[in-house]
């Protein structure tokens, strides 16, 4: 190097970004593992900040998880609605239609059923819980519709519309607590009656029968997908509208067609958790699981099987935490915490299936 | 009449921590990133300004704490989606989770912490966050009221969201970070510095977002602490963004047209007819719904969401 | 100074390559330019011009060589870094903020403080004279046509004062005569001691404007030649690697039936403007009808038009006597028409970039089989033999075709269309990102489904393909059509001064 060179500022970047050729599955899974054990490490250390012991935090929540047949059933109840919602989300985020109105359609599924549970209670049983199940199905469906509409009309952004109908159902329920289904019985605080014995979900194995509807539906779901020409329609137009319509496919039937059934099976996710767990129609029936199952949903890849594991993880995660709550007076949103770290480091090792940094000098100046 | 501006006042307070959110997601979305985790930063923001006024009893420190807190939640989602080019829907919901998850947690920790049954904001910072008077001015009849009595918090979202709007409708600064969140591969060969300028602004606005945060647990729960304390103001902040047409001029007056809908139930003559209170608090949202509707009908060029929102931008695609 | 141009380099590049994944797009480049010169960088497409000279532009990192600036070894890591050392590239696809105006766009990313709207309008007019350019400084760029756009382009570098200009493919978008306005405008820079680059595959256009051309071919600089030694002839050999003839064939098919009548055909734009406006003309049976005109003219209105993509405005599509305006696409698929129809943006349209070509194949024919059921059998068997018969290059059918390189892509997408026996097969922008071994090819398929007595809607870009393989062209501009000639009977100005907007009589043929 001559001394004219060695006065000349050479700016190579310190670290730049590059794309790699696409990593094998294998190596995808084993990228998401060392992602998780590293949020455990992160999570461990904020364990710490607050002045315990990680470890036993942990071993608290999975064995809080299991430690009883009770324990087992309150981990499969929180399970259900997350599973389901999933699910139902997953048909949507294939056509990359940005459903984040699960919220929403679980509400309206809950609300359409409960007008059956409350005023036509002396139905009989079974043709009771057919009728509430279809009508959560059409609540949830035509929640779906109408952003679904107005896409594929005037290329309205789902993302945001799902949103507002979210709290527009919200409130949907705070009118009808308040006003027309009040009970009359709750001496002026105003919620919703109790739903009769006879408009509960049964039980099977000590849990609501949901988690048996959320099995079926995670088959169901995958063979709708991967072998049917419906499934095989919701990925092109996932892909592109533009070619889809090309092929001859009616684009605004497909979105249409399968934002009813993904806010539908939202829908029947209402039914479970209102009919099944809650025994009413509370404002919180939802309670974030539509958010959560976005996440849980994108976690799994869009796959039914994936989605399985996925909220039951989550769940093990949920029923662990209020076990630390009465263990350790820790508050319950350490798991939303301990959620939230996961899937930071997950969402980040994500980048490296696809991309790779490059330092200074390597491979670079020879 | 003097029912007339007491609503005005009130709509002014409730449209406050509105408008924080919504400036602070106009500046992220101009950067092409639609943050959906402004719950999530506002909830941060909360907790860290309420905490920090509750230890030190100093009004700057508690301010500087949320936003210092906002713009760590941006910090986080700004590494995923600008460096590490994650998804950015999953990514603000996550933040949104978390953000929430944090800020409720680390309140019942102090609370538990305390040996008391509530964490109140001590007298001297109470002092500081409530409503102003300035000799002769505030006393001026209507004018006073409507303009000179109100809290400090309401002040600085007006400066600060008009300060938005001169930095990007009338810099060269702002000008960039336009053109950035248009179309990141066209200013990126102009010679912009795409991801300086996205990071810059996102962390801004979460900044921005955080003493929104603040403006929640310190002032609307009357200086006790309370979970939850931020309760869906974040996601109408993202919806204002669309109802003031990414400007953030517009966004003051239309925080405080949405405040005046959070509160109208209040001032509605209960006489004859009455609305349930659950149609009003429906109202933000069925008009959020209905402008986004009208939007995508007209199909305008102008005043639409940055073309590039939701996008992350890797300079060696090819 | 002077003596600094004179005896330095104003760029030089040593041993410089780039890697993309498993792809080695430059190989140990070793190439100059002096100030005051044309250099043309010629290779075909995937050659690796493109990648090349965005390395000079900051866009791309190289990962190894160097690169001198004036004399200076220089690190170019960002698109600031070029603008510094006085490099400004227009990029083939425009870097144009759509929602700004060109003022806006042109000082974008500049150093110098924010100007008051008036005082920038005076500034950026003042440049613009002084070069010939004409502009409206105040109007938003998605107003504007391409060459306005270009002009925009042009401005942004010479407002920033760069010396060394790169342009890539600027003609691709430009009729004849707006080239030779472009060309003009590139040597009245050279004159003030600017160096020049420019980037096409188009070999009249190198001999004309350049000095010296470099010829790249699969990543490598094969070698660097004066022009006024060379000729068509050898830097074709250069280029290509090896003597090849540039004639295309065309074969004469005796009876000719017309199969598709279009008749007053009128298409509306989205913002209310006409893109397509009174098109007549007839496609007959064992033909090659060629479609010229500037990108944006109404090629992709028509195409989309007769495959029932988009609404009608007015007039009609007959197909063997039957109007199909009106029918869905599906329809239009099914009533035994065939139309086959190539997308301008293959991936975009034609295929499913993350499926397999098992799974691209039944995208039109999905529907015949019966039940709720997908069968994916026929699909995966017309895969695997379209991979035998045309040598698509694939480890195996399922692989996601955005895998595959361009040439491959189409013709999985070609051969897809012709397998369906179409009466009309209509093809816009077949050879697009080909090299010329497999644009050839495409020519020799489309050539034999024309001797099938298939009609062929012909949509190109490079008028010297289209009159070589077509049989008649059909000109459009601004969605007019300003006529058809016979191939045999007109000359490229003629065509040029048609796509320009010159009407001209020609034949339609006979009754």
């Amino acid at each position: 190097m001559n001394k004219s060179q060695e006065n000349i500022k050479v700016r190579e970047p310190l670290v730049r970004t590059v794309k790699r050729a696409e990593r094998s599955n294998l190596d995808i899974i084993k990228l998401r593992i060392i992602a998780f054990i590293l949020a455990l490490v992160a999570g461990g250390l904020f364990i710490l900040l607050i002045g315990f012991n990680p470890f036993e935090l942990y071993l608290t929540i999975v064995s809080g998880a299991f430690r009883s047949k009770m324990a087992i059933q309150a981990t499969v109840k929180f399970m259900i609605p997350l599973l389901m919602a999933s699910l139902g989300i997953t048909l949507a985020f294939k056509m990359k239609f940005w459903n984040i109105g699960a919220e929403g359609q679980i509400i309206m599924g809950a609300v359409f059923s409960s007008y059956f549970a409350l005023f036509y209670s002396d139905l009989p049983h079974i043709v009771l819980i057919i009728i509430m199940f279809i009508s959560g199905f059409i609540g949830g469906g035509l929640w779906g519709l109408i952003p679904a509409y107005f896409k594929s009309k005037f290329n309205t952004n789902e993302t945001l519309l799902t949103l507002m109908l979210n709290y527009i159902a919200l409130h949907v329920i705070s009118f009808l607590r308040d006003g027309p289904w009040k009970d009359p019985g709750s001496s002026g605080f105003p919620k919703i009656a109790r739903f009769e014995a006879n408009a509960q979900l049964d039980k099977i194995l000590g849990v609501q029968f949901g988690w048996i509807v959320g099995l079926i539906l995670v088959v169901v779901v995958f063979i709708y997908m991967v072998y049917t020409k419906h499934g095989y329609e919701i990925s092109v137009v996932g892909e592109s509208q533009a070619t889809s319509r090309y092929a001859g496919m009616n684009v605004k039937k497909i979105i249409l067609r399968t934002m009813i059934l993904s806010g539908g099976i939202c829908g029947i996710t209402g039914v479970i958790q209102s009919a099944g767990s809650d025994m009413t129609l509370a404002a919180s029936v939802a309670g974030g699981v539509g958010f959560t199952a976005i996440i849980v949903a994108w976690l799994a890849n869009l796959n039914p099987f994936g989605i399985l594991m996925v909220s039951f993880l989550f769940s093990v995660l949920e029923k662990g935490s209020s076990v630390m709550q009465s263990t350790y007076g820790l508050s319950t949103y350490s798991a939303s915490v301990l959620q939230g770290i996961i899937l930071f480091f997950i969402l980040g090792c994500e980048f490296f299936i696809r991309y790779k940094f490059v330092l200074r000098h390597k491979g670079g100046n020879k | 009449m003097n029912m007339f501006i007491n609503f005005l006042v009130a709509a002014v307070f409730a449209g406050t921590p509105l408008l924080f959110g919504t400036v602070g997601e106009i500046m992220n979305e101009k950067s092409g990133h639609l943050n959906l985790g402004v719950e999530g930063m506002m909830s941060l923001g909360a907790c860290a300004g309420f905490m920090a006024g509750f230890l030190t009893n100093n009004l700057l420190i508690a301010l500087l704490a949320a936003f210092v807190a906002g713009l760590a939640g941006a910090l986080i989602y700004a590494i995923l989606t600008i460096t590490f080019m994650a998804d950015q829907n999953v990514t603000g919901l996550t933040l949104t989770i978390f953000g929430i998850g944090l800020s409720n947690f680390f309140g019942e920790y102090m609370l538990v912490n305390s040996n008391t049954n509530s964490l109140k904001l001590p007298e001297n910072i109470a002092a500081q966050i409530s409503n102003i008077y300035i000799p002769v001015l505030s006393d001026i009849p209507v004018i006073g009221q409507l303009f000179f009595q109100y809290n400090p918090f309401v002040y600085l979202g007006i400066v600060i969201a008009i300060s938005c709007g001169i930095y990007l409708n009338h810099t060269k600064l702002g000008l960039n970070l336009r053109a950035i969140g248009e179309n990141p591969g066209a200013a990126d060969a102009a010679g912009i510095k795409v991801t300086k300028l996205k990071y810059l602004n996102v962390l801004l606005g979460g900044g921005i977002c955080g003493i929104g945060g603040a403006y929640c647990s310190m002032i609307i729960n009357g200086g006790v602490w309370m979970s939850n304390s931020v309760n869906g103001l974040g996601w109408i902040s993202v919806a204002l963004v669309i109802f003031a047409s990414w400007s953030p001029n517009k966004a003051v007056f239309g925080s405080f047209i949405f405040g005046a809908f959070n509160i109208l139930k209040y001032y509605t003559p209960k006489t004859y007819f009455t609305i349930p209170n659950a149609f009003y608090d429906m109202l933000p949202f069925v008009i959020t719904a209905l402008v986004l509707i009208i939007t995508s009908i007209r199909k305008s060029k102008e005043n639409q969401q940055p073309a590039s929102c939701g996008i992350n931008y890797f300079r060696e695609e090819r | 100074m002077s003596n600094l141009i004179e005896t330095k380099y104003a760029i030089e590049l040593k041993g410089v390559s780039k890697i993309f994944g498993s792809v080695v797009a430059n190989d140990n480049i070793n190439l100059n330019i002096k100030y005051g010169e044309i250099l043309a960088l010629l290779g075909e497409n995937g050659s690796g011009k493109t990648t090349l000279m965005n390395m000079l532009s900051g866009i791309y990192y190289p990962d190894a060589g160097t690169i001198s600036i004036a004399g200076d070894e220089v690190s170019i890591s960002s698109p600031t870094d070029a603008i510094n050392y006085g490099i400004g590239m227009i990029h083939q696809h425009f870097k144009l903020v759509e929602v700004l105006n060109a003022m806006d766009n042109i000082v974008l990313g500049t150093k110098e403080k924010y100007l008051k709207p008036k005082i920038l309008k005076d500034k950026i007019l003042n440049i613009s004279s002084k070069f010939g350019l004409e502009i409206e400084p105040e109007k938003k760029i998605y107003n504007m046509s391409v060459s306005e756009k270009q002009t925009v382009e042009i401005l942004k570098v010479l407002y920033r004062g760069a010396q060394i200009l790169i342009l890539d493919e600027p003609t691709a978008v430009l009729t004849p005569q707006e080239t030779e306005k472009l060309f003009a405008i590139l040597r009245k820079m050279k004159e003030q001691g600017s160096a020049i680059i420019i980037i096409t595959h188009k070999l009249h256009e190198v001999l004309s404007v350049s000095d010296r051309v470099a010829i790249l071919r699969k990543g490598k600089l094969i070698d660097t030649v004066k022009t006024e030694d060379s000729n068509e002839k050898q830097l074709t050999e250069l280029m290509v690697g090896r003597p090849v003839s540039l004639k295309i064939n065309r074969p004469e098919v005796e009876s000719k039936k017309t199969i598709l009548n279009v008749v007053d055909l009128s298409v509306m734009n989205e913002d209310g403007s006409l893109g397509l406006k009174n098109i007549n003309f007839k496609l007959k049976r064992g033909e090659i009808l060629g479609v010229a005109g500037i990108a944006g003219s109404g090629q992709k209105e028509l195409c989309e038009s007769i495959a029932g993509l988009i609404k009608i405005k007015s007039g009609a599509v007959l197909c063997n006597k039957e109007n199909i305006i009106g029918k869905t696409p599906d329809e239009i698929i099914n009533l035994g028409i065939s139309m086959s129809f190539v997308p301008e943006d293959r991936l975009g349209m034609g295929l499913v970039g993350s499926m397999g070509m098992v799974e691209n194949m039944m995208l039109k024919s999905y529907r015949k089989s019966k039940g709720f059921f997908i069968d994916k059998k026929p699909s995966r068997k017309l895969a695997e033999y379209l991979k035998n018969k045309l040598q698509i290059v694939t480890p195996n059918v399922d692989m996601p075709v955005r895998m595959m390189s361009g040439g491959n892509v189409q013709k999985v997408l070609l051969g897809r269309e012709i397998d369906s026996n179409p009466n009309v097969l209509i093809t816009a922008y077949p050879v697009r990102g080909l090299d010329i071994n497999s644009s050839y090819v495409i020519y020799d398929l489309l050539n034999e489904q024309k001797l099938k007595g298939v009609a062929v809607l012909f949509i190109g870009e490079d008028l010297d393909v289209l009159l070589e393989l077509s049989d008649r062209i059909m000109v459009l501009c601004n969605g007019e059509m300003k006529g058809i000639v016979d191939t045999k009977e007109t000359t490229k100005e003629e065509i040029g001064l048609m796509m320009a907007g010159k009407s001209f009589k020609g034949v339609e043929g006979d009754e």
